[in-house]
């Protein structure tokens, strides 16, 4: 049991940035995060690791903070009393355990949007950013060779680290249309980090072929993957490999905040001005309110941190940064927007939910994702429909079901120990 | 590598076969390191591996210690520690 | 329906009782309409523990339990794969020598129906199921129980009858009966019978209904294939779940057939609050880890809540309601829906028919006196 004044879900960018802000204003505040150190994904620490100097400064300035970071924390149930005050139940290595605060900041992230294909959940299918994630936590991958096909601004970065982490990454693929990736790419020039940091990327795999308006068919295989074969529209080719990263985006990862009882729309969690949701006391930064990069995470864990404490308004100088950073991200979505051509890869066969082993055939677009749920099992299992939520989504443009606890699989004992 | 470093380096027993990996490395990544790209059976008993790396998916569920299906992407292995897959 | 005319019956509510109903009536030749404010299998029905057991709390619950699961083996082969029947039977477990005398007598009342039941002693129970703590008095092993997956099994109820050209409309939410039809928000549907199959929301088209809805938590783990064998139910399950007034947990395990152990039973009567109450799942789980320790250990992934729909006397009410028209009631099953909805169509296809049912239906007629208030 611990006490604190500002509890924040999640020690990415926007965790960390609010639980400083929250600290360096007189605050007890408390991290909780799900992974073995603060960081996030962005800024995972790991024995892979590459942490870029501004992660370094922040992760710095946190130690220094006097925020208490709590890592393996499992957050299962939040609780609202009479009084107003919150109770986060957790799960850390097994055992039970709660923090009281009298605000929450949600910093809970996003997660890659998966859109099934024939073979897409062969071992060696990994995400783009499970690929990095699991690079950075010391996985080798060297002499590997890896195809890496998808969407969005994540490819870069990934297909450059692997191949400085020795892979042999045979082909980038990006599905988005050639006109619409150039639009942006030279859009950057409004935003020149991003654009240094881009050429950087493109010169960390510069013998490696990058494809626009190319997208996967099929991953093949047995017990493996051992090729994948990708469309250009007209053309198609097989291309052998160890491994196959695939990924179309970011989703907001708005679960804790649904508990709660957080509007959300679009998928993200709706904030006002300070970053406070629709529930008194309950705010959000970073990529839950919608994904725009570590930059923007920072600026609104910044104002939720500041106005968690109470100082309500001090947003207003990280308002235009804020505004500048969401510009930035609807320029992205435009440029990385999914082809109709996705949604006709699955065929029937195609597993969609991967906890039950749910073929797409097995679903009829015009149900809703609780009946799904209850017909076919689909989404019933331990991932709670993270996976397949997204995937269906995209495929039939259904809303989710609604989020009850335990928000992850919790030990039996810990639902035992987690009483008001 | 520095005899240092190996020194440091800890002891993961993997199905019976011991093998050293760095500290700090989650037991999903060494099982990656070593090849062994499945680690569960489905249910319908096809063999699945990581997809996501960040506790999301759970398709990297494996027995840890004698504790079935614990997320092997958000534990670090520890010295001696026993993981059994099922794939 | 709009092309074949005006239906024989309409019944409202497709869960698993409606669903058997329009099964029953479309047996006998009836052309039969659902109708159903949701989805089929949406309600109490996918909120249940999805048990078929033979329950003696009373003679009439006896007799009606035991038809029913006559019923669901004369259907079984009909419905297919799709409704995960598992016939693991039931271990009614006593924790002391005074609960053994009560499964003595719990036996001899089974053999009365003519029901397989067996006693286990101590060992004979340890070895049946060795997660269990030691120190256990024994058991009633009732060969006959079994699970099913309900939402499943309504669906497929639903197809058999949609095969002999039932209708289901869903969406459909009947604002009020009268006048030989139901009124819905844009038509008016008339019927030469109709039933009303909506549970625990029974009262709203027929006030006077003696049903409350009385809520329960289930807990579902992941994937533990063999942890236990049998349906496990502590015997002191009757006492707790027919106690009307507080809240109360009895300890009752299911493996199913995905290997999953779904963890019942809790009870309170709070309204139609579908919240989780923590620390009556806290309670309800403990109470299950005190039978099966290691149960403790293992990993939980959904918790969710359901309203049973509960009468006085604890039995259904089956039959002709008491206006003049002709409007029957298959409601109030309370936390045995999924087993008795079987035996309940029947009744209601034989009143129906104007056939006499293979049970006595007079306990479960719905104008039969109500000594006990529902609190």
């Amino acid at each position: 049991m611990r006490d604190a004044d500002v509890a924040i879900v999640g020690a990415g960018p926007a965790g960390i940035a609010a639980a400083v802000r929250a600290s360096q204003s007189g605050a007890r505040a408390l991290v909780l995060d799900r992974g073995l150190a603060a960081g996030g994904q962005i800024w995972r620490q790991g024995p892979g690791t590459h942490i870029p100097a501004l992660g370094r400064g922040w992760l710095r300035t946190l130690a220094a903070s006097g925020a208490s970071v709590v890592a393996s924390a499992s957050v299962t149930d939040i609780a609202i009393g009479r009084d107003g005050a919150f109770t986060l139940f957790f799960e850390r290595n097994g055992d039970a355990d709660r923090v009281t605060a009298r605000a929450i900041v949600l910093a809970t992230g996003a997660r890659e949007r998966f859109v099934p294909f024939p073979g897409w959940t062969l071992p060696g299918v990994v995400g783009i950013g499970g690929a990095q994630a699991l690079l950075k936590s010391g996985a080798s991958f060297a002499g590997k060779r890896v195809v890496i096909a998808g969407s969005g601004p994540l490819l870069l970065p990934v297909a450059s680290s692997m191949t400085r982490a020795g892979a042999r990454v045979m082909l980038v693929a990006e599905q988005a249309r050639p006109a619409a990736a150039a639009r942006f790419a030279a859009g950057l020039w409004r935003a020149p980090a991003t654009l240094a940091q881009a050429m950087r990327y493109r010169a960390g795999f510069a013998r490696t072929r990058y494809s626009l308006g190319t997208w996967t068919v099929a991953a093949l295989g047995d017990d493996r993957v051992r090729a994948v074969t990708v469309s250009d529209g007209g053309r198609t080719r097989t291309i052998e490999c160890d491994v196959l990263c695939t990924g179309y985006g970011l989703v907001p990862s708005t679960e804790a905040a649904r508990l709660l009882g957080c509007a959300v729309e679009h998928g993200a969690v709706v904030v006002d001005e300070d970053q406070e949701t629709t529930v008194a006391n309950v705010y959000a930064a970073g990529e839950a309110t919608g994904v725009g990069g570590a930059e923007l995470a920072i600026t609104e864990g910044e104002i939720a941190g500041g106005a968690a404490r109470g100082r309500r308004g001090e947003g207003a100088s990280l308002a235009g940064r804020r505004a500048r950073g969401r510009h930035h991200a609807r320029r992205l979505d435009e440029a990385f927007a999914l082809r109709d051509e996705l949604r006709a890869a699955a065929t029937p066969e195609s597993i969609v939910c991967r906890c039950e082993d749910i073929a797409v055939g097995e679903i009829r677009a015009h149900w809703t994702a609780r009946q799904a749920k209850l017909y076919t099992r689909c989404g019933m299992g331990p991932c709670q429909a993270r996976v397949c939520g997204p995937a269906l989504e995209f495929l039939y443009g259904w809303a989710p079901d609604s989020v009850r606890a335990p928000l992850e699989p919790a030990r039996v004992s810990t639902l035992i120990d987690s009483t008001t | 590598m520095s005899d240092q470093q190996a020194s440091d380096e800890l002891m993961l027993i993997v199905n019976g076969r011991t093998t050293r990996v760095r500290p700090g490395t989650t037991v999903a990544a060494a099982l990656v390191s070593l090849d062994a790209l499945a680690f569960r059976m489905s249910a319908s008993g096809e063999p699945r591996g990581p997809l996501c790396g960040m506790g999301t998916c759970h398709e990297c569920r494996v027995a840890i210690d004698g504790v079935p299906h614990r997320r092997a992407c958000l534990v670090a292995v520890a010295e001696g520690m026993r993981v059994t897959t099922d794939a | 329906m709009t092309s074949a005319g005006r239906p024989d019956a309409i019944v409202i509510g497709a869960g698993i009782v409606g669903a058997a109903c329009a099964e029953a009536l479309s047996r006998d030749g009836l052309r039969v309409l659902v109708l159903d404010a949701g989805f089929a299998g949406g309600g109490t029905t996918a909120a249940g523990m999805g048990h078929l057991v033979a329950m003696d709390d009373s003679p009439a619950q006896l007799a009606l339990t035991s038809y029913s699961l006559e019923c669901w083996r004369a259907l079984a082969p009909e419905l297919g794969r799709e409704i995960a029947l598992r016939e693991c039977g039931t271990l009614w477990i006593a924790e002391n020598d005074e609960q053994l005398a009560a499964v003595r007598a719990k036996k001899r009342l089974y053999h009365e129906r003519g029901l397989a039941a067996e006693e286990l002693d101590a060992r004979a129970l340890a070895s049946a199921e060795p997660r269990l703590r030691e120190g256990l008095a024994g058991a009633l092993h009732v060969a006959g129980d079994a699970v099913l997956y309900p939402p499943c099994a309504a669906l497929r109820l639903l197809a058999l009858a949609r095969a002999r050209g039932a209708e289901l409309r869903e969406g459909w939410r009947v604002l009020s009966i009268g006048g030989g039809g139901v009124r819905g928000a844009r038509e008016t549907i008339s019927a030469g019978v109709i039933v009303i199959a909506t549970g625990a929301d029974a009262p709203r088209l027929t006030p006077g209904l003696p049903i409350v809805p009385r809520k329960g938590h289930l807990v579902i783990t992941d994937r533990h294939p063999g942890f236990c064998h049998h349906q496990l139910v502590e015997l002191g399950y009757l006492t707790s779940a027919h106690e009307m007034t507080a809240e109360s947990v009895a300890f009752n395990v299911q493996p199913r057939e995905t290997g999953q152990l779904l963890i019942g039973s809790s009870r309170e009567l709070v309204g139609l609050d579908a919240t989780i109450n923590r620390p009556l799942v806290a309670r309800m789980l403990a109470r299950a880890a005190s039978f099966l320790p290691a149960i403790a250990a293992l990993s939980a992934i959904r918790v969710w809540t359901g309203f049973r729909p509960a009468t006085p006397d604890s039995l259904p009410l089956i039959g002709a309601w008491e206006t003049g028209e002709n409007v029957m009631i298959a409601a109030g099953h309370e936390g045995l829906g999924i087993t008795t909805a079987t035996g309940t169509a029947r009744i209601i296809a034989d009143l129906v028919a104007g056939r006499a049912p293979a049970i006595d239906a007079a306990p479960y007629s719905p104008v039969r006196g109500h000594a006990a208030a529902v609190h």
